[in-house]
């Protein structure tokens, strides 16, 4: 990690007194990421101890499981988050939206769809910027189906998402979503291209004329990007940690007290119709991934199928409510209906997948 | 000095919009500040990421809010 560190360093053209500026900034996580690996490594005995020689409760019991899951996991996942999301934050200033738009521009349908859920997941994304980057992308020329790969894969391979899968079930679990993710907004961009839907577009988005904002891109110091890579962690984690929380709280309580098969008639896999169901429950409950994947992790450990659950949390965090709303400015209504038909599709799909591999 | 806040109300938005209107004041620049949340206007200045900071027709800073000191500069320079 200190290697990458040093080569991104020496490769950023800087003067004396950024320099200077970049080692304050850097000295902080080079001191703190030991510390990080320490306790991220010894994690569960620190909380082993704590909880049966601190406390000296007693081993097995319902509440003492209960109490040692969440004394364990909520700070696990906080570790991790506050990790990865400094790093994500410090990788996406290398991503701006602007740079994206300019890799897609002219690309040809499919190679444009698959290099546009790609960089979906790296540039940074807020849905309350959904209209004016749906803008940019057609004012450029990007295709429709292009513009929508990107819309789908941004939200819905969603870094803290990843993070948590990682964190609760493994790289494997993670790396499906990842992978599924992507192949949904690929396929699902791509139909939306072949079915020429241009029409459904309202007709004033191909009528505003784009200034230029100057093809100037800003330029940042690394020490700023580390800077921002702070901001990430501020801003992210400040807002997510409550979700995290609650969310491990609901399965810290599952835990020792809701019985191992509760929701195995109702999410597991004999249960046909339990995706579908899923999915449609999913449309318009709006949590953020973070609350979601503890939630997530729950359901498995109590019956339901990967697949169904995968299902239920793509459907949770891709297809949302208020972003449709915030769409409605610049779609008509078959145009958000057809989106959420194939992108329902493609995790319909994903769900009966997995629950037929796993 | 004409300074324009683009945003479409997002909560970045108003906080950049809160921090400019600070430095302003607390540096007594002689400027006036406009919120633009016409998403037509926005577009018009090429901005994808809100919220950004325009500066007599010229976007400063985009996508992110800055610090105080960042806004400072950019004003004052």
């Amino acid at each position: 990690m200190f290697v990458i560190l040093r080569t991104i360093l020496s490769t950023e053209k800087t003067n004396y007194s950024q320099m200077k500026d970049i080692k304050n900034t850097i000295w902080v996580p080079i001191v703190l990421l030991p510390i990080w690996f320490l306790i991220y490594h010894n994690l569960q005995s620190m909380t082993d101890w704590f909880i049966d020689t601190a406390l000296g409760m007693t081993k097995g019991a319902h509440l003492t499981e209960a109490l040692r899951f969440f004394v364990f996991e909520f700070p696990k996942v906080m570790l991790l988050l506050t990790l990865i999301i400094f790093f994500v934050g410090i990788i996406r200033t290398y991503f701006t939206p602007e740079r994206t738009r300019k890799a897609l521009e002219g690309k040809k349908t499919f190679t444009g769809n698959v290099m546009a859920a790609t960089l979906g997941i790296v540039t940074p994304f807020c849905s309350c910027s959904a209209i004016p980057l749906f803008l940019g992308f057609v004012e450029s020329g990007v295709p429709l189906g292009v513009t929508f790969s990107f819309l789908i894969a941004a939200p819905m391979i969603n870094e803290v998402a990843i993070i948590l899968l990682y964190g609760m079930f493994g790289w494997k679990v993670a790396a499906i979503y990842v992978g599924t993710g992507l192949a949904i907004a690929i396929l699902a961009g791509w139909i939306i291209g072949l079915l020429k839907l241009e029409k459904w577009v309202e007709p004033w988005v191909y009528q505003t004329h784009m200034g230029d904002s100057g093809s100037e891109e800003e330029k940042l110091t690394f020490a700023k990007r580390i800077g921002l890579g702070y901001e990430a962690i501020k801003e992210i984690v400040g807002k997510v940690w409550i979700y995290v929380a609650l969310g491990i709280l609901v399965g810290a309580g599952a835990h020792g007290y809701v019985p191992e098969d509760f929701m195995a008639a109702l999410m597991g896999k004999s249960a046909w119709y339990s995706i579908p169901l899923s999915i449609l429950i999913g449309i318009p409950l709006y949590s953020n991934a973070a609350g979601i994947v503890p939630i997530v992790s729950v359901l498995i450990e109590k019956g339901a199928s990967l697949g169904t659950a995968l299902a239920f949390m793509m459907s949770v965090i891709g297809l949302s409510l208020p972003e449709m709303v915030i769409l409605r400015k610049v779609l008509k209504l078959p145009l958000i209906f057809t989106f959420i038909g194939v992108v329902g599709t493609g995790i319909l799909i994903v769900g009966y997948l997995f629950n037929y591999i796993f | 000095m004409e300074i324009k806040i683009l945003g479409t109300g997002c909560p970045k938005c108003k906080t950049l919009e809160k921090l400019t209107r600070d430095v302003v004041e607390q540096n007594s620049i002689d400027a006036t500040v406009t919120k633009v949340e016409d998403i037509m206007e926005i577009m018009k200045y090429g901005v994808m990421t809100t919220p950004a900071l325009v500066v007599n027709g010229k976007v400063e800073i985009k996508g992110r809010v800055p610090s105080s000191d960042e806004i400072k500069q950019v004003l004052t320079k």
